[in-house]
């Protein structure tokens, strides 16, 4: 831990104004992670944002490959890449859903970028943020040794994102478990099934207002809830 | 969310006239001579979800034109556990126990590569210890060993031969032994920690795995002697479930089937971590890109993993009595595990100090266990080398004391994909084959 970080503090969070500000990511009551103490900070409300977009230049070989791709696209780059972030030492590009399909062919085949594997889609899920829900690649590029990430957001009412099946074949079963765990609806996927969940189920259980489910639990005489019914220290 | 959802897989045979014949065990002449009647040429076969060879509960839908798989789909799901969500209602520590259960022949590579997420997650990836870096590596080679020896085991017993199974078990179990020495358990070690490992290593555990090693590699030995010259073996495998360096990259495959095609690709080399560019080996690979090719990368990989055990021996005797979890006290866990005559659990200094001694103490102790460390808002991908293949985290954190969401993924789900490429226009009996040198786990695969 680098002494300049409090991990206890509210710095954890960059301030606005920092940078611009991109995902919500929760909207945090209170101030000890539990409501309904005597201490009267249950009124305080915080949004907590994920690390804003960044400034070139961007480091290490993120300014290279953020250029490559800038100019492949053209007049479409300001279009496509909403933001670019580098938080940790990685690089996440922003991608708008409509120019999704082509970032990702330049980064396939160019010679430069060559990320030759999309190592999945992760889904997230951001309840508070104006399009809740993101589909997060993780690219690998074994002849330049980097990876990068695509964050594509798309909204609850609208939940379409291209799929990369056709240039990423590899992403078929990961892209059917994103749909199955979050109701994200890869367009041109060609069997968009459920994977891990039954057919016929109702619902996306990794959404945050999907609950865990469980049962309480009687232990020596007491009572103990099922898991997200217990006091939440968050 | 529009209601037109996607369905999930329509009926496997479109045709509704299509004969169906239901097995339930000592039937099989009535439903022979039923086929036969209905001279059907293609038929759909169901294997699974409980079939021995699926290294969990895999469905197979075979469609076969006699012994011929025509097309070849694989079902998941069966295993499915909702390990990932009930993370997110878990502190960054506990989730060490869950994922530790996701491939549970491989447990300790998930809780590696969960808290190099972690670690990173909040910059403290340099701050981790030397020796909790070679404890971790020693742990992730056995690992590892034991992993692939399940896959070369299990994959011998699939095709009838019961004693690289059992030899191949022998030699696991040795593996387990090291790591129950150290960290009081068999598998689902729950022995990797965000910020170290759960505990130092006991004295005498490197006495103890240096006396280990030749048994092992004794049995590796014996298992390579059983197999890779025995002529049946070779004609069950050799030219099986081919995949080329194309097929690879099209499917995402890493790990012992990719570099069976040809590509010297190992995370431990590309992107070393836990200091494994300090260790001396090799990643062995080949061009035949066959079943055969993978079950002898499978055991050279064991001896590489063998050769990196012996170097992390010299180094915990070099570091003796050195720390295994980060100095700060925000995050390190704050007790040592020991065992006590009544099972392992934490220090009894630890627990004289906190009842009786200190109260800031019992303060702290019982605000890190309950309550869990924060974590920085922002998401980190993290990659390792797993048995299987790469083996990524996805993590993302709202700056709160769990994760918001932890995503693995799998080498075994990945590569899984392959089934349909590995089998389709072979016979049925190389299906098995093709299974058992995918090597997942459904535990895995399915999380």
């Amino acid at each position: 831990m680098s002494e300049s970080q409090d991990l206890t503090g509210a710095e954890d969070t960059p301030q606005p104004g920092d940078r611009e500000q991109i995902t919500l990511i929760n909207v945090r009551q209170g101030s000890f992670g539990a409501l309904g103490d005597t201490s009267g900070f249950d009124g305080l409300v915080t949004p907590v944002m994920m690390p804003g977009a960044s400034e070139r230049p961007y480091g290490e070989w993120f300014d290279g490959v953020v250029d490559v791709l800038e100019e492949l696209l053209g007049d479409d780059a300001a279009a496509a890449i909403e933001h670019v972030v580098v938080d940790r030492g990685e690089l996440t590009l922003h991608i708008a859903r409509e120019h999704l399909l082509a970032v990702a062919r330049h980064l396939r085949d160019d010679q430069d970028l060559r990320f030759e594997m999309c190592l999945g889609v992760s889904g997230v899920h951001y309840p508070a943020d104006e399009r809740p829900l993101h589909a997060v690649y993780p690219m690998q590029s074994i002849t330049h040794n980097r990876r990068l990430r695509l964050e594509v957001a798309v909204t609850d009412a609208d939940p379409h994102v291209p799929s990369l099946t056709g240039i990423y074949p590899m992403n078929n079963w990961h892209e059917r478990e994103t749909w199955d765990f979050f109701g994200i609806v890869f367009d041109g996927h060609p069997s968009l099934a459920r994977i891990e969940m039954p057919d016929d189920w109702v619902g996306h259980p990794q959404r945050k207002d999907y609950p865990l489910g469980g049962i309480p639990v009687e232990y020596k005489g007491a009572e103990i809830p099922s898991p997200d019914n217990r006091r939440q220290y968050r | 969310m529009t209601q037109t959802a996607p369905q999930a897989t329509g009926a496997f045979v479109d045709d509704p006239d299509a004969p169906e014949y239901s097995a339930y065990g000592g039937d099989w002449s009535e439903i022979a001579e039923e086929a036969e009647r209905l001279a059907q040429q293609r038929i759909v076969v169901n294997m699974g979800p409980q079939h021995p060879s699926t290294h969990g509960v895999l469905r197979v839908m075979l469609e076969l034109e006699g012994e011929i798989v025509k097309e070849a789909r694989a079902g998941i799901g069966y295993l499915h556990t909702g390990i990932e969500k009930n993370m997110e209602y878990r502190t960054w520590t506990q989730g060490v126990t869950f994922c530790s259960r996701m491939d549970y022949v491989a447990s300790m590579a998930q809780e590696a590569v969960y808290c190099m997420g972690i670690e990173k997650l909040l910059g403290i990836t340099d701050d981790v210890p030397e020796r909790a870096n070679i404890l971790r590596v020693l742990m992730l080679e056995l690992t590892r060993i034991g992993s692939h020896l399940v896959a070369v085991g299990t994959g011998g017993n699939e095709m009838g031969a019961t004693t690289v199974m059992t030899t191949a078990f022998i030699a696991r179990e040795d593996t387990f032994r090291i790591a129950e020495m150290i960290s009081g358990l068999r598998t689902n070690n729950a022995y990797i920690r965000p910020g170290g490992v759960a505990q130092d290593a006991p004295e005498g555990t490197v006495a103890y795995i240096r006396e280990l090693i030749p048994q092992i590699k004794q049995k590796l030995d014996e298992l390579a002697d059983l197999q890779l010259e025995n002529p049946i073996f070779k004609g069950r495998l050799k030219g099986v479930a081919n995949l080329d360096l194309a097929g690879c990259m099209a499917l995402g495959i890493t790990g012992p089937i990719l570099r069976s095609a040809g590509l010297p690709y190992d995370v431990r080399k590309a992107e070393p971590y836990f200091g494994y560019e300090t260790y001396d080996f090799q990643v062995p690979t080949s061009t035949d890109g066959d079943a055969y090719s993978r079950v002898v990368l499978r055991m050279e990989e064991c001896y590489e993993s063998l050769k990196i055990v012996a170097q992390c021996c010299d180094r915990l005797e070099a570091t003796e009595g050195q720390p295994v979890m980060v100095a700060d006290k925000k995050i390190a866990w704050p007790a040592q595990l020991s065992v006590g005559s009544d099972g392992q659990g934490n220090s009894l200094d630890h627990i004289r100090h906190i009842m009786g001694e200190s109260m800031e103490s019992l303060i702290h102790h019982f605000k890190l266990v309950t309550e869990g460390f924060k974590v920085p808002a922002g998401q980190v991908y993290a990659a390792t080398e797993g048995p299987k293949g790469l083996l990524g985290v996805h993590l993302v954190s709202d700056g709160g004391t769990k994760p918001w969401r932890a995503h693995f993924r799998d080498p075994g789900f990945n590569n899984l994909q392959a089934l349909s490429i590995l089998t389709e226009g072979g016979q049925v009996a190389d299906v098995v084959v093709a299974i058992a040198t995918i090597d997942m786990v459904l535990g895995g695969v399915d999380r």
